[in-house]
């Protein structure tokens, strides 16, 4: 176990180490630069660009700019945004809590009534219930996830006044309730793909688990259908699925782009566009190595949750 | 062995089954998996029901344990389990009866059990399902189950994963737990089939000790006739739904009566003892010769960690004249099927050399080795995932030969001949996989391997998936075809029946290495090696030294 926890991990350092030399790579051979737009702006001269640029240190050569880059991220300075100059990782750090928020409770959602329905689906293969599950998971997947908003925005919003249209509080409210009232229509939205996806594979997980000899056995044994359902045939279906919620993690924490667009949600998914569209570059790197390493991570994490859960590989 | 064949009162009967009919959906090939079928289990005996594949045997134990798939429907009859009526029974009532009355264990013991629980655990449930008693008492009597059926150490292996076990110890656990309850009836389906032969005697002993101990009545289902002459007190004989023979199993083995058992009986593999008589003796020099190959498996990290290594295949040497057969016989994990993968290059060895026509063939890269291609061929052991299903027979057997430069239509002509050579029509050329039964797919193997016209067969486990009556026909193909063609032979094979019948010679592995090598006539009569006496003796159904005459080559 110590020997593959030390393995993975030198292999996520590596990762790293390459993602970032791409991450940075591509970011700086993009045509313009970071201030490619003063080059628009008549009260800015070319003295001024080029003096931006030596206060920057965008003036030397682009390995350098990694080496100091890296060396820096490594110490725990992420740099400071172009924009306002505010540190990186307090930037991140303050829209972390608005996708926390979001994605944390729509995440919940998807993966408990996405796994009820495929259990059920797939205990009940080929019911009514099987069939409306199937069909209503295929149109929340080719739906676009914003017509969804628009539409809950349309009903919920203007027609009905239930919910707020937008943004994450009114301003001066910071009460939890408030907060709950905002999070309500996008949380529901964003979570429709995902209990669609995971219904599907916890459908074809249930299915594999049930079509296995032990669950046979199981049924010889004499043991009630909901003892073999709940022992022996969901705790198997859950394995794969581990690996998956892994691979969900670093979203839950990057965030949704379109539906915090849609909702005015400030949180990380619009941090990135906006820092983007301002080629805010130090920003920019900031989130890409946050994502990376939360990719990483969440490998990571379901690999050892695996591993202590499943006793062939806990003890092999 | 004795059959009691006076009137049977109907206490004496612990299982009856009479008319029983299961429909089979529709679009199946017959309407019924079973028809109007009648048997008794007599408390206390063993009733072994053999037929081969689609007989119906498997959906007769099904139905007596109420574990039919809804698909399947019985239709009529009546099984009478201890007095009780359990067709139309609730499926409450049903599964009360389960695990308490009648128990079951089956074929492949390494995915019957739950991998994510205990050994303990799981014999524990069966008796918390019937309300047995306390967890304490449970535990104890999971523990003394552990004992009964032999496995070493109970206290420890109760809190084992089943992954640690081996297959035949996870079939002994599969027996302790079937027997927690001490039901009436044991229904056995193919249990010993996925096991290595020696495990396969040990299980067979198991069963048959655990039976006479209890008084216990046992159903035991199988397709091997030596199984049945092992343990069988009486025997049903089932072919394509129907019984078409039953009675004592002295009767039935000795003297069968319907002219279907009397073919199966006859098919069935035996030891010979006897070798092959070949006109012509092996002057030439050897088309193979194998001298201390080595292949080893590594396994974990190589970085972190410590790695493991296993020696699949140790300093194995061996000689092979042309036009011979050479039979490679051990147990699961004796490098036998790694040995012939080295052969055919899909493995790259790690020492010795293979000299195929005098030329050191191990250490080719496989750019030099890919005109040598074509001359060694394999036949493979599952027909059915063999052959790719989205391909015509015609253009699985062209591909490789064309892809070596032959013109399409001479290939095609070929293919057709020896479609026609391997007994089947030439309208296979067109037709895909998926349209044979195993058997012809089988013989499609063979006629892809023989397009290359290649002087050496690989045969691993190729009669393995089949059916007694058509692996005796595969095996007689193999022969002709060696006699017509003058091909080498390397047969990879796990039961020694079936080797003594084809094979000039037979290597016999262990552990990577040959224990022993000789003709038949030493292997099976005169075993020199400890393993390969323990190996003979296990074979089922069979006396060394008492070789019966050999009907599979009528």
């Amino acid at each position: 176990m110590r020997g593959f926890l030390l393995n993975r991990l030198s292999q996520s350092l590596v990762l790293l180490v390459i993602v970032s030399i791409i991450g940075f790579g591509i970011l700086n051979l993009l045509p313009g630069g970071p201030l490619a737009q003063f080059g628009l702006d008549p009260g800015m001269t070319q003295q001024d660009i080029e003096r931006l640029k030596g206060l920057l240190g965008l003036d030397r050569p682009i390995w350098i700019q990694y080496l100091d880059w890296a060396w820096r991220l490594v110490r725990g300075d992420w740099g400071h945004s172009f924009r306002d100059g505010a540190p990186v990782l307090e930037v991140i750090g303050s829209h972390l809590f608005a996708t926390l928020l979001l994605m944390g409770s729509s995440t919940v959602i998807a993966i408990s009534i996405g796994a009820w329905i495929g259990i059920r689906g797939a205990t009940r293969r080929y019911s009514l219930f099987d069939y409306l599950a199937t069909v209503g998971a295929m149109v929340a997947l080719s739906v676009p996830t914003f017509w969804f908003g628009l539409v809950g925005i349309y009903v919920f919003s203007l027609k009905l006044g239930w919910l707020p249209a937008g943004n994450m509080s009114e301003i001066g409210d910071g009460s939890i309730l408030g907060y709950l009232h905002h999070l309500i229509l996008p949380s529901i939205v964003l979570s429709l793909v995902h209990v669609a996806i995971w219904s599907r594979y916890m459908r074809t997980a249930t299915l594999d688990a049930i079509s296995q000899d032990f669950v046979k056995t199981a049924r010889a044994k004499g043991l009630s259908e909901r003892r073999i359902l709940m022992k022996h045939v969901v705790g198997n279906a859950l394995l794969p699925m581990i690996t998956l919620a892994g691979m969900q993690l670093p979203s839950v924490l990057t965030g949704a782009l379109v539906t915090e667009t849609v909702f005015t949600w400030p949180g990380m998914g619009r941090l990135f566009l906006d820092s983007l569209g301002y080629s805010d570059y130090p920003v920019v790197m900031g989130l890409l190595m946050f994502s990376a390493i939360l990719v990483l991570l969440g490998n990571l994490i379901a690999d050892i949750v695996v591993a202590i859960v499943d006793p062939r590989i806990r003890l092999a | 062995m004795v059959a009691s064949i006076q009137a049977v009162a109907p206490h004496d009967v612990a299982l009856s089954v009479r008319d029983l009919t299961v429909n089979l959906p529709q679009g199946m090939e017959r309407t019924h998996a079973v028809k109007n079928i009648s048997f008794d289990l007599k408390r206390g005996q063993i009733l072994c029901i053999i037929g081969e594949s689609g007989s119906g045997k498997s959906v007769t134990a099904n139905a007596i344990m109420g574990l039919l798939p809804k698909v399947i429907r019985l239709s009529s009859g009546v099984i009478q389990l201890e007095g009780m009526n359990i067709i139309g029974m609730s499926p409450d009532k049903l599964r009360n009866l389960r695990g308490r009355v009648v128990s079951m264990i089956f074929q492949d013991p390494l995915s019957a059990l739950n991998p994510l629980m205990t050994v303990g655990a799981q014999i524990d449930e069966v008796m918390a399902a019937h309300g047995f008693g306390t967890p304490q008492a449970c535990r104890n009597r999971a523990i003394e189950l552990l004992t009964e059926v032999g496995l070493p150490d109970p206290e420890l292996m109760y809190h084992q994963y089943p992954f640690r076990l081996s297959g035949g110890q996870r079939q002994r656990v599969m027996i302790a737990m079937a027997l927690a309850l001490e039901p009436t009836v044991l229904i056995a389906d193919e249990p010993t089939t996925a096991l290595d032969v020696t495990t396969q005697a040990q299980i067979l002993q198991l069963i048959r000790d655990i039976q006479r101990r209890k008084g216990m009545s046992v159903m035991f289902i199988t397709h091997d006739f030596g199984v049945v002459a092992e343990i069988a007190d009486s025997v049903v004989v089932m072919e394509k739904g129907h019984v078409v023979e039953q009675g004592s199993a002295e009767q039935v083995l000795k003297s069968p009566k319907h002219p279907y058992t009397q073919r199966l009986i006859a098919a069935v593999p035996h030891l010979t003892g006897e070798d092959r008589s070949r006109p012509e003796a092996a002057s030439k020099e050897p088309i193979l010769k194998v001298e201390g190959l080595v292949k080893t498996y590594r396994g974990g990290s190589a970085l972190f960690g410590a790695q493991r290594t296993v020696t699949a295949v140790n300093e194995v040497s061996f000689e092979l004249a042309p036009g011979r057969t050479l039979g490679v016989v051990g147990e699961s994990g004796s490098g036998k099927s790694s040995l012939g993968r080295l052969l055919i290059k899909l493995l790259d060895s790690d020492g010795g050399g293979i000299l195929f026509e005098g030329c050191d063939i191990a250490k080719l890269s496989e750019a030099k080795f890919r005109p040598l291609r074509p001359r060694i061929q394999m036949i493979f052991q599952d027909p059915f995932a063999s052959l790719n299903p989205r391909s015509t027979v015609g253009h699985i057997m062209t591909v490789g030969p064309m892809a070596h430069g032959m013109p399409y239509v001479q290939a095609r002509d070929e293919a057709r001949a020896l479609l026609a050579h391997v007994g089947l029509d030439a309208g296979a050329f067109g037709r895909y996989p998926h349209e044979f039964s195993g058997g012809q797919r089988q013989r499609i193997g063979i006629a892809r391997a023989l397009m290359f016209k290649p002087k050496l067969l690989i045969a691993d486990e190729a009669v393995s998936a089949l059916d007694v009556s058509i692996q005796a026909q595969i095996l007689q193909l193999l022969d002709q075809i060696q006699r017509e063609t003058g091909v080498s032979m390397v047969f990879i094979t796990h039961d020694l029946r079936v080797a003594s019948q084809i094979c000039d010679e037979i290597a016999v592995m262990q552990k990577g290495r040959i224990v022993e090598r000789g003709p038949p006539s030493q292997i099976f009569l005169n075993p020199q090696a400890a393993y390969t006496r323990q190996l003979v003796a296990a074979i089922p159904g069979e006396r060394p030294g008492n070789a019966r005459p050999v009907a599979a080559n009528a």
